[in-house]
Order: structure tokens, then C-alpha cells, then sequence
């Protein structure tokens, strides 16, 4: 630690690690925030999506055999499925939806989830094989995972065909012009329902994709979707709720914070890092880092 | 308050005194004293969501809260069992303030979200922190409370304190909500904007209910440190803040005797099941704790979606639907 | 005599995103006047409406109320200084009784507080009483005792405008702020409307007020305020305005 060398190895080290835990809560924060912006909802079953994401994916590649891109994209639409089941069949049937029966609803679903996670895979957490070799590749003294590399790599994937999808696509532009005027949307002839829908199914395959890379890190089991659901909420409101390249900047925040919180300090005070973020930053401006103020005071729940 | 709730406690106290003289197995006693402190939890909790309109996933984490100041200031400093319950609430309402100050003051739902991170954290303290809450093992050696030379060390003592307790708790909330910040309260749930333009404050009077809801959770884990004489951090994790939110929605949220209602059946629904279990086993179920957090789960669910009202106004609904559905007949009969 | 008018607003800015919804506007509003703000929809007058009462920071510029700034404070504190308002999308409490929406109006005019609350059951409550009796006098004064235990969101629309009415004048305020009062309302109803507004004006209440039935504005107006695009195009008097040529313009789409 006194070298000046190896402390910058660890620094290096505590990077990759918060990068990739980044990466994670970056992409459980645009989940939140596409259903946010399509319902005014706060979707409590997002962490659920992330352990079927892992768990699914462990069941197909480790049980079931299947290479990892076919076990992939198998996993990424069973988890969409699910996500579409839960908009038809617990969101669309609210007549009068007012928020806090909605999102009382999720509480719910969040809780059937988690209960069936626990009866089709039991209560032990899941080993996964990495994408390609566990193998650590040494930069400047730190190990960097392969894992890591796609982690960023897929992440970056994944803001990319966001940004292609809402900006250049009609559905998307159809989804972005009805979260930010619903009535206006619907007498343009958007079908309004099915953009919720919509919604759903991406926050729900967003969510699968986290799960299924970070679960060769972390081994999934079915009671880690709160905690990583809260982190990214956290990602979601500091980068300022609804305002998905924030929520990629805050998620990489907070994972860097934790990590270097875990490395530097205790490795105890690592989840309470992110929640202190949060706090402070709904104390200083509520709005998040790259929110305006208004936009959050106006914003209808 | 109005006569139909004092109808309602007088009918509470007269059902909390006979059913001791019904039921003397200690254990179902205990089950009573159980359900007394859940009830009194979804009180607190009932102002919160009902009147406040916001959603606490950390109520467990204040009842762990109190039982913990509880628990220590009465073994480790030698308070009395009174004063360390006090403390215990003091801190719950300090603790209220630095998490719902910050998401009270934006409109919207964060206040579920800071809850569950508090929550999450008090969890992890409580069993990480070994040299201060005895880890996983918990603490033991609770005093009883007690009364000058009565005290409160049998089931059936316990038990008519608790529902008196219980039953206090209610007529100070009842008091609350029928009063001109109550009537403010209410008029933020039909409209924020208009509660705003007469001039209520409604951040302040949100963070006012918060705190009297975590002070009630606070006594309700004192009490239990007491009668349990015994802690561990295992039943005040996320998911019995999950059932307590259940308990209220299912009684029906917008009314406090709907808590009360939805605390009664759910506290003493897993009793219910598990006199079953024997039904279950012969249909080749087995019917084991696990799968309460379906049974929950469903149950909260299918009360949002079809019962969103929940029991107790559902109930009523039902029932003016039939009188207004029959009476007329009687008349031309 | 020299003084101030009760409502002064100058150099008022609001700015969305880019957009600028109001623009450099000017206006006063002297005690016991009725001022109407007109303009074509999307004027940014309800934007005025949010900024008096607090609902919206103005950008920049000064808003005067009994000579104090108020463009900082927060909805309930303006409340307090004894402006109330009405909406322009009618927002009763739904689920109360016509009269406990009234009794919500006295909140400014009571102050029992948390603990008292807790302790003390409403019939030891002086105050409590009072309330309801202020409540019942304002229901009379726009005709509605009659349905006072009615749930408001039961009410035909006409009804919840009247209640919002006197819900606003129940914290016996000294600017009352009428955001399209007349819309959605029948003539009869229009009618008993404007009879009303003369009616508050009588009291010494000032009143500015937001509508687009010019029938009703030119009738009971002491002066008219026309914006369009945010900013002022013309101020004066019905009969002064009426004749400008830049409204006749604004409201032609010239």
C-alpha cells in the first residue's frame, strides 16, 4: 500500500470491480426508468427480473447445455414473457389505476416472483460458467476479468440499440411520445396500452440481461433481486428519475463508489455506500445530478 | 371521531375481554399477543399509507428498532424496561426524520424505496454488528415489564396489555384523523394541488404521520422484546414489512379499522393453515412455511387487483349492495 | 394616495426547458378590483396562476403581494398570506362531504397541531366547532347548504365549481384567483357564476380571474389584462381593450 505502484494497482483493481457492479445497476436503472416513463410507476419486481434473467440462464447453459449465446436469448424472452404476463395480467386490469395501488401491486408481484424463484431453483445460489474462461487478464498489476470486458461491452451494447431504438425507430419514437404526453399520443393513434406493454417487456428483457451477465460473478440465488433492484433505483434517482443516460452515469458512479468504498474502508459498509448516495443526493437536489429541478417538481406520479 | 367508532371499541374491548374465558391454551394466548402487536404496527402503518398516501417497506426495520433499544438499554445499561421503550420510540422518530425528510419532500413514492434500503441496512447491522446485538444468536435476558409489583410475566397479564395498548394506540389515531390535519390529510389524497392551495403543508404533515407510524412500530417491538424476553434479528427482515403492508391492504387502507381487521385475520392466518396441514398432506400437499411468501404474496395481490378497497369497505359495499337489492322488495311485499 | 396595489407583478419570466411561456409580464391589481388575464389557449395565463400561488418558481421577475415578495414561497405559505385559488380541471376532494371540502377552506384559519390532535377527541375542540360552522356559512353564501353531506365527486359539475368557490373564499382570503370558472358551465349556471363574482367583489375581496367566456369577462371586469405568447399585448378597461387593434389581432390570428 505505501508503493506508489501498488497502489495504483489496487485502485485499478477497485475500478474494474466498481465498473462492473456499475454496469449492473446502470442497467437495472433503465429499467426503472422505461416503465417509470410509460406508467409514472416505480416497478419493485425490476430485481426480480435480474434473478429470473441469472437463474434461467444457469438452468440453460449449466443444466441444460445450451451454448451461451442460444441460452442467452432464450433467457433474455423468457424473462420479456414474464414481464409481459405481469403488465396483462396484474397492470391492464386496473380500471381506475391511481400509483400507490400500482405500485402496491408490483410489491406484490415482486413477492410471487421471488417465491417461485425459490421453488423451482431452492434457496442455494447458482454457479454459472464465464461467457469465455475465467482466466484474469494483469494491466498495470490489477487482474481484469474477461467477464468484466463483457459485462462493459454488453452494456454498451445495450445503451446503443436504446439510443437507435427511441431515437430512429417508430415504435420508439411512439413510446417516448407517449411518456412524455399520453392524451396527445393517443390522439395522434398511438395505442397507449400497448406502449406500457411495451414497456414492461423491455424493462423486463433489460433486466434478464443484467442477471444473466453478472450472475457468473456473483452466483445468483432468489433473494438477490431487492438488493440489486434498490442500487439501481438508487442509479435511477441520482442520474434523475425517467433520464436513462443518467441512470447509466449514476449506476457507474455508484458502483465505482462502492467498490472503492469496500476497498478502501470495509467491505462491510459497501451496500450501505450506495443508500447514503441516495439519501444525500434527494437532500441536496431531488431532481438527481443530471435532472432539471423543475422537471422533478412538476413530474406527476 | 364519530359513533360508529366508539360502537367499534366498545365492541374491540368486550371481544378482547371475553376471549380469554374462551381460549386458555397459552399458546393461542400468545398467538393474541402476536396479533395485539401486529396490530398495533398496522395502525401506525394505516395513517401512513391510508391518509398519507405513501408505502413504508421499513416498518420491520422500526419495530427491530425498538426491540433492540429495548433489549439493550435493559440488559447492557440496566434501564427500566418503561424508559428504555421511550427510548426506543425517540430514536424510531430521529431515525424517521433522516429517512423521510429527504423522500417526503418530492412528491411521488420514494419514501418506499428509502424505507427499503433503511430496512436492508438495520438487517445487515443487526447481524453484522455481533459485539453489540449478539449477532444472528440475538439477546436474551429481557426484563418483563411491570406495573409497581405487577408484572408482566404470564400470557393472560400480557395479553390484556398489549390490547389495551392496541386499543389506545387507536383511539389516539382516531382522534388524529378526525381532526383538522387529518381533514388536511385526506384532502392531499383527493388532491395535492387543491390540499396545497388551502394552505395545507403537505410535506410537513407527511413527515409528521411518518414518525408517529415508526414510533408505533418502535413500541410494538418493545413490547415484544418484553414478552418475548428473547430477540434475534430473524423476524424483523423486508419481508415482514411486506406482510404488515398485506395486513393493511387487505383490511382496507383507507380505513384504521380496516388495519385492524386485516392484522387480526392475517396474524392468524398461518395458525389456521397449519391446522390444515393435515388436509394438505392428503391432497399431496406439504404445507410447510415456505410458502407463505406465496401465499402472501397472492393474497396482496388478488386484494389490489379485485378488493382494492380491501375487506372492510369491500365488506360494506357488499352489504349495502344486498340491503339496497332486497329491501325494496320487502317493501312492496 | 400613493400606495401600493395589493397584487403587483413585474418583469414575471417563466422559461421551460426552451420554451418561454411568459414573458416579461406586468400587471397590478388594486384591492376590490376584478382583473381578468385573457389570450388565446397556451397564453401562459394558468402559468401566472402557478407562479402567484406558488405552485411554480418564476424564472425571474417579482411578484408583490401586500408589499411583500412572495415568488419564493412555497404554495401552503402564500395560502397563509390569504391568496386562494381555484383550478381550471375542477379539483375537489372527491371522497369527502360537500361540507368537509368547505372545511378544508378554513385550514389557514385554524391551527390545532399534531400532538393536540393525537390527544384530544374532536368534540373537546372548540376550534373543531367553529369550523363547521364557518363551513356552513359559506355553503349558504353560494347556495349549497342544502347538499352539505353530499360526497363531493358525486356532484354534477356546475356544483363542483361552486364548491371550489367556496372552499377558496372559506379561508376568507384577501386575492381570490379563479382559473376558467365559467368552463364546462351552462348560461344559467354561467349566469349565477358571474352574480357570484360580483358578489365576492362586493365583500372587498380582490379578485383576478382567468376565463374565456368574453360575455362574462367584459361584464364584470374592472380590468382586463390580454396576453399572448407570454406576454402582454394589451391592459385597460373592457371597453378599451375590446377596440385595441393588436387583441382584435391576437384573437383573429392575424
Amino acid at each position: 500500500m505505501d508503493q506508489v505502484g501498488s497502489g495504483f494497482s489496487d485502485f485499478l483493481q477497485f475500478l474494474f470491480m466498481g465498473l462492473q457492479r456499475g454496469s449492473i445497476y446502470a442497467l437495472v436503472g433503465m429499467g426503472y426508468n422505461i416503465i417509470y416513463n410509460s406508467t409514472g410507476v416505480i416497478n419493485f419486481a425490476q430485481g426480480e427480473f435480474v434473478v429470473f434473467g441469472g437463474l434461467m440462464m444457469v438452468t440453460l447453459t449449466m443444466t441444460a447445455n445450451l451454448s451461451i449465446p442460444l441460452a442467452f436469448l432464450l433467457t433474455v424472452l423468457f424473462v420479456t414473457l414474464i414481464g409481459v404476463l405481469m403488465e396483462r395480467f396484474t397492470i391492464k386490469p386496473v380500471k381506475n389505476p391511481n400509483v400507490l395501488r400500482l405500485i402496491i401491486i408490483t410489491i406484490a408481484v415482486s413477492i410471487l416472483l421471488k417465491g417461485m424463484a425459490m421453488c423451482f431453483w431452492g434457496k442455494g445460489s447458482h454457479y454459472m460458467r464465464h461467457f469465455t474462461g475465467s482466466d484474469p487478464i494483469e494491466v498495470f498489476g490489477a487482474t481484469l476479468l474477461p467477464q468484466t470486458l463483457w459485462i462493459i461491452g454488453i452494456l454498451a451494447v445495450v445503451v446503443i440499440g436504446f439510443v437507435l431504438f427511441f431515437n430512429h425507430t417508430m415504435i420508439g419514437k411512439s413510446m417516448r411520445a407517449c411518456a412524455i404526453n399520453r392524451d396527445a399520443a393517443r390522439l395522434a393513434g398511438i395505442n397507449d396500452r400497448n406502449m406500457v406493454m411495451l414497456s414492461f417487456a423491455l424493462s423486463a428483457g433489460i433486466g434478464a440481461i443484467a442477471g444473466i451477465i453478472i450472475t457468473p460473478i456473483i452466483q445468483m440465488d432468489y433473494t438477490r433481486g431487492a438488493l440489486l433492484g434498490l442500487k439501481g433505483f438508487g442509479a435511477a434517482v441520482v442520474g434523475g428519475l425517467g433520464n436513462s443516460f443518467g441512470a447509466v452515469a449514476a449506476g457507474m458512479l455508484f458502483g465505482i463508489m462502492e467498490a472503492m468504498a469496500a476497498g478502501y474502508i470495509s467491505s462491510h459498509y459497501m451496500d450501505a455506500v450506495a443508500l447514503l448516495i441516495l439519501l444525500i443526493v434527494l437532500f441536496i437536489r431531488p431532481s438527481g445530478l443530471f435532472g432539471s429541478a423543475d422537471a422533478a417538481r412538476l413530474r406527476e406520479f | 371521531m364519530e359513533r360508529r367508532d366508539y360502537i367499534g371499541i366498545g365492541v374491540l374491548l368486550a371481544m378482547v375481554i371475553a376471549v380469554p374465558f374462551l381460549v386458555d391454551n397459552p399458546y393461542y394466548l400468545g398467538v393474541l399477543v402476536f396479533t395485539a402487536l401486529n396490530c398495533l404496527t398496522c395502525i401506525g402503518l394505516s395513517l401512513l399509507m391510508g391518509y398519507a398516501g405513501q408505502i413504508s417497506l421499513g416498518h420491520a426495520a422500526f419495530i427491530a428498532l425498538g426491540a433492540y433499544s429495548s433489549a439493550l438499554l435493559t440488559t447492557l445499561a440496566g434501564w427500566s424496561p418503561w424508559a428504555a421503550m421511550g427510548a426506543g420510540a425517540v430514536i424510531s422518530a430521529v431515525v424517521a426524520v433522516i429517512v423521510g425528510v429527504p423522500s417526503l419532500r418530492l412528491k411521488g413514492h420514494y419514501l418506499a424505496m428509502a424505507t427499503l434500503g433503511f430496512s436492508a441496512i438495520v438487517h445487515i447491522v443487526a447481524i453484522a454488528a455481533v459485539d453489540i446485538t449478539g449477532g444472528p444468536q440475538g439477546i436474551g435476558g429481557i426484563p418483563y415489564l411491570s406495573f409497581g409489583d405487577l408484572v408482566l410475566d404470564t400470557d393472560i397479564r400480557f395479553y390484556y396489555f398489549s390490547w389495551a395498548v392496541v386499543i389506545i394506540g387507536l383511539i389516539l389515531a382516531l382522534n388524529l384523523i378526525h381532526s383538522r390535519m387529518g381533514r388536511g390529510l385526506r384532502a392531499i389524497h383527493g388532491s395535492e394541488d387543491a390540499a396545497c392551495a388551502a394552505g395545507v403543508h403537505t410535506a410537513l404533515y407527511k413527515i409528521q404521520i411518518f414518525i408517529i407510524s415508526a414510533v408505533y412500530a418502535s413500541i410494538s417491538g418493545s413490547l415484544y422484546a418484553s414478552y418475548a424476553t428473547y430477540i434475534d434479528p430473524g423476524p424483523f427482515d423486508v419481508m415482514h414489512s411486506v406482510l404488515l403492508v398485506t395486513m393493511v391492504a387487505v383490511g382496507g387502507m383507507h380505513r384504521l379499522w380496516g388495519a385492524v381487521i386485516g392484522a387480526v385475520l392475517l396474524s392468524l392466518l398461518p395458525e389456521i393453515l397449519s391446522s390444515f396441514s393435515g388436509y394438505f398432506q392428503m391432497i399431496g400437499l406439504d404445507y410447510s412455511q415456505d410458502y407463505d411468501i406465496l401465499i402472501y404474496g397472492g393474497i396482496l395481490l388478488a386484494i389490489m387487483l379485485f378488493l382494492p378497497e380491501g375487506l372492510f369497505s369491500g365488506g360494506r359495499s357488499l352489504f349495502r349492495y344486498l340491503y339496497q337489492k332486497f329491501s325494496p322488495a320487502e317493501e312492496e311485499g | 394616495m400613493a400606495q401600493y396595489p395589493l397584487l403587483r407583478i413585474s418583469g414575471l419570466r417563466k422559461v421551460f426547458g426552451g420554451v418561454i411561456a411568459v414573458d416579461d409580464l406586468d400587471f397590478d391589481a388594486d384591492t376590490g378590483s376584478i382583473t381578468a388575464l385573457i389570450g388565446p389557449n397556451g397564453a401562459g395565463k394558468t402559468t401566472v396562476f402557478n407562479m402567484i400561488t406558488g405552485f411554480l418558481p418564476p424564472t425571474d421577475g417579482e411578484i408583490l403581494f401586500v408589499e411583500r415578495k412572495i415568488e419564493k414561497l412555497p404554495s401552503h405559505r402564500v395560502a397563509r398570506m390569504g391568496v386562494a385559488r381555484t383550478f381550471q380541471h375542477v379539483q375537489v376532494f372527491s371522497q369527502m362531504s360537500v361540507l368537509e371540502n368547505v372545511m378544508v377552506g378554513r385550514h389557514t384559519r385554524s391551527k390545532t397541531g399534531l400532538f393536540l390532535s393525537l390527544l384530544t377527541p374532536p368534540f373537546w375542540r372548540p376550534e373543531e366547532r367553529r369550523i363547521e360552522e364557518k363551513a356552513r356559512e359559506w355553503l349558504s353564501f353560494v347556495g349549497m347548504e342544502g347538499i352539505a353531506d353530499r360526497p363531493a365527486g358525486s356532484l354534477p359539475l356546475g356544483n363542483q365549481r361552486m364548491l371550489e368557490v367556496a372552499r377558496a373564499l372559506a379561508a376568507e382570503p384577501k386575492l381570490l384567483l379563479l382559473d376558467e370558472p365559467a368552463s364546462g358551465l351552462n348560461a344559467r349556471e354561467t349566469l349565477a357564476m358571474g352574480e357570484l363574482i360580483g358578489r365576492i367583489r362586493e365583500m372587498g375581496i380582490t379578485v383576478l380571474l382567468v376565463e374565456h367566456d368574453m360575455e362574462l369577462v367584459m361584464e364584470i371586469s374592472d380590468q382586463v389584462v390580454v396576453v399572448n405568447f407570454g406576454r402582454r399585448i394589451a391592459a385597460g378597461t373592457p371597453a378599451e381593450v375590446q377596440l385595441d387593434p393588436d387583441v382584435i389581432a391576437a384573437y383573429l390570428g392575424e
